[in-house]
């Protein structure tokens, strides 16, 4: 008898398990372009708060801007929680516009022009380098300082970080396509190391694999938090120079979203004050509504000058700057 | 054999289930047919050139170190007096419970900077290909032990009352003996290799797979991934054709029959030494070390134990779901080309060994691209991530199914019609219990390699949806390796009873490849 009944059980239990893992039984769906380590945390506070059921989908920003788009319609994500601008920006024809609270919480050059997508904290691009080996002196002050023989293979970056396309982006905008291409040549014909991320590229600095990175300020805290011997360091860069751009993680809401209500509320809980504060103290970014204290340590948002280029033109560079960094090598 | 028509719904089963296995690879032609001319760029490109041939350098290498560890191993643990040698034939097969990234991640640990070992860094292609040829050595040793048992001991012994030298059996009559196991064991190590994604990631080393992962998440037009996808099935092809000609070529070689007793074994002497030290290494760096890294960071970095639970039980959830599925697939396809030989369903059945051509990450894109668009109903759920695993591992399934079928006594099947019950209930009452062991090693096989997989289960699973496998990941995207040691461990203990029973039952299940 049981030999009967056990391949029917199978059969059932093999046809039932997967049926039972609903597609769309969460209040909210949200691609975040932001890693789980410095989000989730914040992204668990919203579900406690609001009693909901949140999926989350990490992912680089670009690739889940690519995944929208490649989605078109059929996209599950409600809100698109990410790393940079741009990639909000490439995405902006499938984006709603946000409510007019949730726009005016923060200045006019972290958000879209157009009201589709708001920053939710700012972030600048500084050179980590390393503290057993160099005084903040001897680090360069300019990116194009560093295709610089004295640097060779000694600097990490990491191309697939939307923070660092950002950057590319606004390099482009700034000093046109053919410098910016003869930069990235000289980065790779100067045996510049890659990177899957930022976290990647400072822990690298820290174990003395490479001397420089290019990434996101943030990031050196949150490692120091674990490892406070880390001999690594932030130098901010000259004032204009594209390597100082001033970037914003934001966050937009998807038109073909099913959980508006809940897609607003996120919005509306990342520029709200417990949530800002989390940015200041817990990821060390630059919290972007009025009356919240910036991480202490840091030079103050206002006096970080970066490249002219707007953020919110951002957005229409990224596929071209994708292919530039592919064409350049960096992708395959 | 008798040539009967099959019963329709065997008929039906058996095509719908190749069907869904070929899906993926017909979409992706169909996607790749359509992409306009700067997707078919990235072939002309040189870098593309030089990625083929840095891919097809460290397969080669792998396969070739694989078997120069695997077949030596072999010989020891069946044939000499190495002390202990039933303790080395499992203590050097248990590498196959840790996936290779594992592998990969314990030799970053160890080495670079501020390593254990204070050694240069191994990333790369030297982290690779040590990394890749520890996790697959196995297979050759396996296959290659479960031929030497198999093979009748008198002819090595007529070599050596000839007076042959040991070296001169080994190399006169052992090792043609093992030619066929060999030759099978390389081509899992190369299909595994060519395939493989956890490893190159992580150690950074050129490979197609990990190009065509960066090509689908760096760049806004996903069509020149597909390409590289493609491109990459077009060099398994070549490996798996390239096989089949040396195969027929070199003939299969003597099977010998079963062999009831033992074989002499022959005396090591002053060898013994360098034999032990030569098990104890390869275990050393392929087993202990890994599993010494994964404790250690587990005592001292004191990770948390957030979420691995649920993520423990999505592991075995999509593995057992997986298991039962694929080999519930494979059944009617098996059955069909053994009970009711005939051309079409032995091209059936060939057919479905085309799987093996469809290395993870590519079977991913495949049917990412095809739900995105086409199938919006099961796009990011476990259904659809269920049926890529079935996809990915139906060889394994269909291999343990037809082997464990043609040990399964045709005549006993055809008593029971004979005895008036129905085709149904004969497969119920008779054939299935026959084959149930088969079944179970198969299975095993399938779940063993999906609680392993890491490309189509990072790219197909729902939002929010984490395995065992993708925490071990996420955890070194961001470099903090001890979050990766309970996990790992986990998935090591999961994996243990498979191995186990691949282990005891002499590898008979595991050829995925029906060789």
């Amino acid at each position: 008898m049981i030999r009967r009944i056990a391949p029917l059980a199978v059969t059932v239990a093999a046809l039932a398990l997967p049926a039972c893992g609903g597609d769309d039984d969460a209040d909210l769906t949200i691609y975040s372009g932001r890693n789980e380590e410095l989000a989730g945390e914040l992204i668990e506070r919203f579900e406690r708060e609001g009693d909901l059921q949140v999926d989350v989908r990490y992912g680089d920003s670009a690739e889940l801007a690519a995944t929208i788009a490649e989605e078109g319609d059929n996209s599950p994500a409600d809100v698109f929680f990410s790393q940079d601008a741009g990639a909000l920006g490439a995405v902006e024809d499938t984006l709603s516009s946000m409510p007019r609270s949730v726009l005016d919480a923060v200045p006019d050059r972290f958000r879209d022009p157009r009201g589709r997508w708001v920053g939710a904290s700012g972030r600048a691009r500084v050179i980590a380098y390393n503290t057993d080996k160099f005084e903040e002196s001897e680090v360069p002050d300019s990116v194009f300082d560093l295709t610089d023989k004295r640097w060779r293979g000694r600097v990490g970056i990491p191309p697939p970080n939307a923070s660092f396309q950002a950057f590319v982006s606004a390099m482009r905008l700034e000093v046109g396509e053919k410098r910016t291409r003869e930069w990235l040549e000289g980065m790779r014909d100067n045996d510049a190391q890659l990177y899957d991320n930022n976290i990647q590229t400072v822990e690298a600095i820290g174990r003395g694999e490479i001397d420089l990175g290019l990434v996101n300020h943030y990031y050196l805290y949150e490692l120091k938090r674990e490892d406070p011997g880390l001999a690594v360091a932030n130098h901010f860069l000259r004032r204009g120079d594209p390597g100082s751009l001033v970037n914003a993680a934001g966050v937009g809401i998807l038109k073909t979203t099913d959980d508006q209500d809940n897609a607003e509320r996120f919005a509306r809980f990342l520029v709200s004050k417990g949530a800002q504060r989390y940015f200041a103290e817990k990821t060390f970014e630059y919290p972007l509504i009025e009356g919240v204290q910036p991480p202490g340590g840091l030079p103050r948002l206002e006096e970080l000058i970066g490249p002219q280029a707007e953020l919110g033109r951002l957005g229409n560079q990224l596929r071209s700057t994708l292919r530039l960094l592919d064409e350049v090598g960096f992708t395959t | 054999m008798t040539s009967r028509r099959p019963p329709w719904p065997l008929s039906v089963l058996g095509v719908a289930a190749v069907a869904i296995v070929c899906l993926p690879l017909a979409y992706l032609m169909i996607r790749v047919a359509g992409a306009g001319p700067d997707a078919w760029g990235v072939l002309e490109r040189p870098r593309t050139l030089s990625l083929v041939a840095k891919t097809v350098g460290l397969v080669a290498a792998v396969t070739a170190a694989a078997v120069a560890l695997g077949v030596p191993a072999a010989w020891l643990v069946t044939r000499s007096d190495l002390p202990g040698r039933h303790f080395w034939a499992v203590a050097l097969a248990l590498p196959l419970v840790l996936p290779s990234y594992v592998l990969a991640l314990a030799l970053l640990a160890v080495s670079g900077p501020g390593g254990l070992l204070g050694i240069p860094a191994l990333t790369g292609f030297t982290g690779a290909f040590l990394a890749l040829t520890l996790a697959t050595y196995p297979f050759v040793l396996l296959l290659c032990i479960a031929a030497l048992r198999r093979a009748d001991p008198a002819l090595e012994e007529a070599a050596q009352g000839l007076g042959r030298t040991p070296a001169q059996v080994f190399r006169a009559v052992t090792l043609p003996l093992m030619r066929p196991a060999i030759g099978a064991g390389a081509l899992l190590v190369a299909l595994y290799s060519l395939s493989d994604f956890g490893v190159v990631s992580l150690m950074r080393a050129e490979a197609l797979t990990r190009a065509v992962f960066l090509q689908y998440r760096g760049a806004f037009d996903r069509d020149p991934a597909a390409v590289l996808a493609l491109l990459l099935v077009a060099l398994t092809i070549l490996v798996l054709v390239g096989e089949q000609r040396a195969r027929s070529r070199l003939g299969s070689g003597s099977r010998g029959g079963r062999t009831v007793r033992a074989a002499s074994v022959v005396p090591l002497g002053r060898w013994r030494g360098v034999a032990l030290a030569f098990c104890a290494t390869v275990a050393g760096v392929g087993l202990v070390l890994p599993v010494s890294v994964l404790v250690a960071w587990l005592v001292r970095g004191s990770p948390s134990l957030d979420g691995v639970a649920t993520a423990t039980l999505h592991s075995l959830l999509v593995a057992v779901a997986a298991a039962a599925v694929t080999t519930l697939a494979a059944l009617p396809v098996a059955v069909l080309a053994a009970r009711f030989r005939s051309r079409w369903t032995v091209a059936l059945e060939r057919t479905g060994y085309a799987a093996n051509a469809l290395p993870g990450i590519v079977a991913a894109l495949a049917f990412v691209f095809f739900a995105a668009r086409h199938a919006p109903a099961i796009y990011q759920s476990l259904t659809l991530l269920v049926v890529a695993y079935l996809v990915r591992f139906f060889p394994q399934a269909l291999a343990g199914v037809t082997s464990a079928l043609s040990r399964a006594e045709p005549r006993l099947e055809e008593a029971s019609r004979g005895l008036g019950r129905g085709p149904a209930h004969t497969l119920a009452t008779v054939t299935v219990p026959l084959v149930g062991p088969g079944l179970l090693a198969g299975a095993a096989l399938v779940l063993l390699s999906t609680l392993k997989e890491l490309p189509a289960t990072l790219i197909l699973r729902p939002s929010g949806f984490d395995t065992l496998a993708t925490e071990v990941w996420t955890a070194t995207s961001v470099t903090h390796y001890s979050q990766a040691a309970v996990p790992a461990l986990m998935l090591c203990v999961l994996a243990a009873p498979a191995v186990w029973l691949l282990v005891v039952r002499g590898s008979r299940g595991l050829d995925p490849l029906g060789n």
